[in-house]
């Protein structure tokens, strides 16, 4: 970054294991929060509410996932957008089921569900890796969206496949879902969501399992001869990273576009998410550069593609 | 390092730049917030229904406008993507601080992802020939119209004509009908009726599912062809879809002129691309076909003369350019309804409701509009929001549509109860209570 | 549900043998057009390492150029040599925009580069040339040989055949380049390494030209012959989906493995669908590929024909 780690001394475990031990980063990160509770919701209009920051955190929250699945674990992946899907239909599924369960705990429950799909579906990574597992878990993506389409119990039997969350309400009288939820109440709502699930993988990441997948990820034969399972250290990244995918195909599902549509195309997913690449492991740079194709998604393809060719010539190497 | 921040800065600067346009315009128009889709797989299918729509709107301007209040519309591309559908809606719903009155999104699935959000905005959102098909029972859906037909009445009024074919609908019993569908929201809307109407008739019903974007087709085709090898096949395909479909039925050997495709399988682009294999291809539509029109000479006239045409002149009359003129007729005649009753002001979105459920198009009055013939009259009331219609076959000679049929009505016995019943429980679902001062 | 699955398909099988080559032979013939596409990834995989998203794109963009050009009222034979110069010129740029910043970058820098030339691609393409179809006709008429049907009730394709036949001579073409020449065992070596092949005086800038020169024109022939299949439109650019499980079944380095892969997803895909189709409810086909194609890896984990990485400590 622009500015040095020069001086900043740590004289106690604890400042050294810090959750950001560089003063910089802490007072940039805390801005950061504070600007996003306090100064966007006066300032931004319903559009950039609704369509920019919604669509950008749950984003977010997806680019997490995939982050901690290739960036730390180093298990490319091309699943995502099926892990989400999972996510909004167990999501539907659990909150048609349990009308009274709190919107919170669907979320939760659905990103357990996608773990475990998720890990289902990462179970070829033990025997293969590289771009051979990320074209395998193609095969994800295929089968979960023909599943759910297929099925007419996902989907409560509707007869075009489509389904539309029933209103939920989040405390009192504010909506979360449905035609009475107010854009700032879903705007606060993801925004903790994201700041809490960051937190716990930044937790996560510098834990025992996250150094157990970053072992793996830098040399899998060197980290297996350590003592790190393989098969414990892959299938954790990939169950964690489909937890956080779940959560945002709900959210994305449930808070933006009112339901999950029959099909869609993976590159819209690719497009979405794996720009971030760039930044693995740098949490605030992933979240720009999910504003910045955010902000993208209001041109056309070609321009789009202007911007995010000139966002690779220019930064490809400054991860 | 220090570049790196300027450069981020500076491309997210360009995206807020870019993202603020569009400034002052004087309001006491009508605004309608367009969402149309020129690129993408599905694009040969946007191009000329958004061609339509614009020439429509540059017509009435330049006839006086309706009742002279002038219409306004801004376009948001979003290549029939729903996500980028659902943002582009939000971004241009209002302009100025004045909401839009209507949108048309063309795409089944942004249609469902607007149901909630034009209701909560105040907006009609009128899904001609596509969408949630009980959204057509109007004391549940209020703002939503699917006027003038639904995909119930739809295969409903296929199976009639199917059932003209062979001498009657009681002649269908132990025939096999086939329904090739996109696997997709749309295509799986016909399927509950025709399951009805196989019961009530006792005909086969068959579901080949086609996935998006449906570039193979071959085994779909070799068990229609060789096994099952149904009596008739109706298509409901969009896009690249419909050709594949006319194509490999033809090099399957399946007589292509028992293949019937749906309205939105039923232009110039599915058929023109399979070259001759797709002579003798039948295909539904709820207006006819060409510009020998009254409104289509006076738009070459009035826009095109005037070099303002918004695409291609050839365009003019091909199937779902014209299909674009029915939905800009329905449109401004809801607009002159509710005029008569607020007055001759840019009406909003909710008094335009109540003009939609006042639509009384009848022979005549299409005829003053220059369509006489085009379509059968329609009337939308408060409880029936699909109107009554009727829809006719042609069938594709090699370079045009020819053969028009005679117009065959949907069984509205089978799918109004179905589309009633179907309303009630998403009225219960959302927790909506039907309306009940209308009957 | 036993039924369905176990025994049904096979007495299907067993009493209509003549239906199950037809449906074995338009799996094959499906399988070479894919393969047609994958060969385009498999080259530029080979020679650069690079797992080239926008091969979808590329061959949507040459089609629409050759189309549009022939539209412009160009010879069509002139207007395929100036698409293969523009797939050329592309090609150059994108080594000079694209590739040469990344030099011994990760491999899913590059991944995420083609992600970016796909957006391009996509976007220019359309803005040039318009979203609408266009047909193509390059006079292979797209029906069967009726002699052959007439004898024994089975449809051949002319269309496939002539597919099939074009496949193969790019396959013997390409495989000669890639063993026989210089360039094309230098191509080997700066897929091994950028740094150790620039080090022993392999130019870098040249060999990438090349491979994606090839490519482009590879993905030209893709693009004319799946366009006068599908006339040409976007939908094209989604072939790439098709591409991928012959891809990592075929090796991702392997010319004829992509053929072999082809031809094993193609015939599998179509089988699964036909006989076991109705049983899962239809449309299996798209993720069925993947899974042939998992199945094969667990044994295999390189592919059929892909090169054994081996691993040292």
């Amino acid at each position: 970054m622009i500015y040095r780690e020069a001086g900043q001394f740590k004289t106690t475990y604890k400042s050294d294991q810090a959750l950001l031990p560089i003063a910089q980063d802490r007072f940039f990160v805390m801005a950061l929060i504070a600007f996003a509770y306090i100064v966007i919701p006066m300032v931004a209009n319903d559009y950039w509410l609704n369509s920019i920051f919604l669509q950008f955190f749950i984003f977010s929250l997806a680019a997490l996932g995939l982050n901690i699945l290739t960036g730390y674990a180093g298990q490319l992946s091309l699943g995502t957008g099926g892990f989400m899907a999972c996510g909004a239909f167990s999501a539907f599924k659990l909150a048609t089921s349990f009308p009274d369960l709190h919107i919170v705990f669907v979320l939760f429950l659905a990103g357990l569900i996608t773990a475990v799909v998720g890990m289902f579906f990462g179970i070829p990574s033990l025997r293969i890796k590289g771009f051979y597992l990320a074209v395998a878990t193609l095969a994800a993506q295929f089968f979960l969206l023909w599943l759910f389409n297929r099925v007419p119990w996902f989907t409560n039997y509707s007869s075009s496949g489509v389904i539309s969350p029933p209103p939920i309400k989040l405390f009192g009288d504010y909506y979360i879902t449905g035609t009475e939820a107010t854009n700032l109440t879903q705007y606060f709502f993801t925004l903790t969501l994201v700041i809490v699930l960051a937190l716990a993988a930044r937790n996560i990441i510098r834990g025992h399992i996250g150094r157990s997948w970053m072992a793996i990820r830098d040399m899998d034969i060197a980290a297996e001869i350590i003592g790190i399972s393989p098969l414990k250290a892959k299938l954790s990244a990939f169950a964690v990273s489909s937890f956080y995918c779940g959560i945002a195909g709900a959210l994305w599902a449930f808070l933006y576009t009112g339901g999950w549509r029959g099909f869609r195309y993976p590159k819209i997913i690719l497009g979405a998410i794996h720009d971030y690449h760039w930044w693995f492991g740098f949490y605030p740079g992933l979240i720009c550069w999910c504003g910045i194709y955010c902000g993208t998604a209001d041109f056309s393809q070609f321009r789009s593609g202007v911007i995010r060719f000139g966002v690779i010539r220019f930064f490809g190497n400054a991860y | 390092m220090k570049n790196l921040v300027k450069k981020i800065t500076i491309v997210m600067l360009i995206g807020v730049v870019f993202s603020l346009t569009g400034l002052a315009q004087a309001a006491e128009k009508i605004y309608v917030p367009m969402l149309t889709y020129t690129t993408g797989p599905y694009a040969p299918g946007g191009i000329p229904v958004d061609q339509g729509f614009r020439d429509y709107f540059k017509y009435v301007n330049a006839s006086g406008g309706v009742n002279g209040v002038m219409l306004d519309w801004d376009t948001c591309e979003y290549g029939y993507n729903t996500d980028r559908g659902v943002e582009c809606y939000e971004r241009i719903k209002s302009k100025n601080g004045q909401m839009g009155v209507a949108v048309f999104p063309l795409s089944t699935g942004v249609t469902y992802a607007l149901i909630p959000r034009t209701k909560a905005d105040g907006m009609v959102l009128h899904s001609m020939g596509y969408g949630r098909t009980d959204a057509s029972d109007g004391r549940v859906f209020g703002h939503v119209f699917t006027a003038p037909m639904t995909y119930w009445s739809q295969a409903s009024a296929i199976t009639r004509y199917i059932g003209d074919q062979i001498g009657g609908l009681n002649n269908l019993k132990g025939k096999k009908i086939a329904l090739v569908y996109h696997n997709s929201a749309y295509g799986k809307e016909p399927i509950p009726t025709l399951e009805a109407l196989s019961a009530k008739y006792g005909f086969k019903f068959l579901k080949y599912p086609v996935n998006h974007p449906g570039l193979e087709q071959k085994s779909t085709w070799l068990k229609i062809g060789r096994q099952t090898k149904p009596d008739f096949t109706i298509i409901f395909g969009w896009g690249v879809m419909t050709q594949t479909s006319i194509k490999e039925a033809k090099a399957i050997g399946y007589p292509v002129s028992k293949l019937i495709g749906n309205w939105w399988s039923a232009s110039e682009n599915d058929t023109r691309p399979a070259g001759a294999a797709s002579v003798g291809y039948k295909a539904a539509g709820f207006h006819t076909i060409g510009k020998n029109y009254q409104l289509h000479k006076d738009i070459l006239a009035k826009v095109y003369g005037a070099g303002n045409g918004s695409g291609d002149k050839s365009v003019v009359g091909e199937v779902l350019y014209n299909r674009a003129l029915v939905q800009g007729v329905i449109f401004t005649e809801a607009i002159r309804a509710a005029q008569n009753k607020y007055g001759n002001i840019a009406i909003n979105g909710k008094q335009l409701a109540w003009g939609y459920e006042h639509v009384n198009l009848t022979s005549s009055r299409l005829r003053e509009m220059g369509l006489g013939g085009f379509m059968k009259p329609l009337k939308i009331t408060c409880a029936n929001h699909e109107g009554a219609n009727s829809l006719l076959i042609h069938e594709w000679d090699g370079k045009n549509w020819v053969n028009p049929s005679k117009w065959y009505s949907p069984m509205y016995d089978v799918t109004r109860p179905m589309i009633e019943s179907s309303a009630a429980a998403y009225a219960k679902e959302n927790g909506i209570t039907p309306r009940s001062n209308c009957n | 549900m036993f039924q369905a699955f176990f025994v049904d398909p096979f007495i299907m099988i067993y009493d209509t043998p003549l239906f199950f080559v037809e449906v074995l032979v338009s799996g094959l013939m499906a399988g070479v057009m894919y393969s047609l596409v994958a060969l385009g990834f498999v080259i530029i995989f080979k020679a650069s390492g690079v797992f080239n998203l926008a091969q979808g794109a590329m061959v949507l963009f040459a089609a629409l150029t050759f189309v549009g050009l022939w539209e412009m009222g160009v010879n069509p034979w002139l207007s395929l040599i100036l698409s293969a110069l523009v797939m050329i010129g592309f090609a150059f740029s994108i080594e000079r925009i694209v590739l040469r910043p990344l030099v011994n970058q990760d491999p899913i820098i590059f991944f995420m580069a083609t992600l970016g030339i796909t957006y391009f691609l996509d976007g220019f393409g359309q803005t040039i040339w318009g979203g609408e179809v266009r047909s193509l006709d390059i006079g292979i008429p797209n029906e069967p040989f009726m002699d052959l049907a007439d004898m024994t009730g089975l449809y051949i394709n002319k269309f496939d055949v002539f597919s099939a036949v074009v496949c193969s001579f790019l396959v013997v073409i390409l495989a000669g380049f890639f063993t026989k020449t210089k360039i094309g065992r230098a191509l080997r070596a700066v897929a091994d390494d950028h740094q150790a092949a620039l080090s022993v005086g392999i130019p870098l800038k040249t060999i990438w030209t090349i491979v994606w020169s090839v490519a482009g024109i590879v993905g030209l022939a893709a693009g004319i012959l799946w366009g006068s299949k599908l006339g040409v439109q976007f939908a094209l650019s989604l072939i790439a989906f098709k591409a991928l499980p012959v891809l990592i079944l075929g090796g991702f380095t392997s010319i004829p493995g992509a053929i072999l892969g082809g031809l094993i997803i193609g015939s599998g895909e179509k089988i699964a669908e036909v006989y076991w189709g109705e049983a899962m409810g239809g449309a299996i086909e798209d993720w069925f590929a993947y899974v042939v194609a998992l199945i094969f890896l667990l044994f295999r984990p390189q592919g059929l024909f892909g090169e054994k990485i081996i691993e040292r400590v």
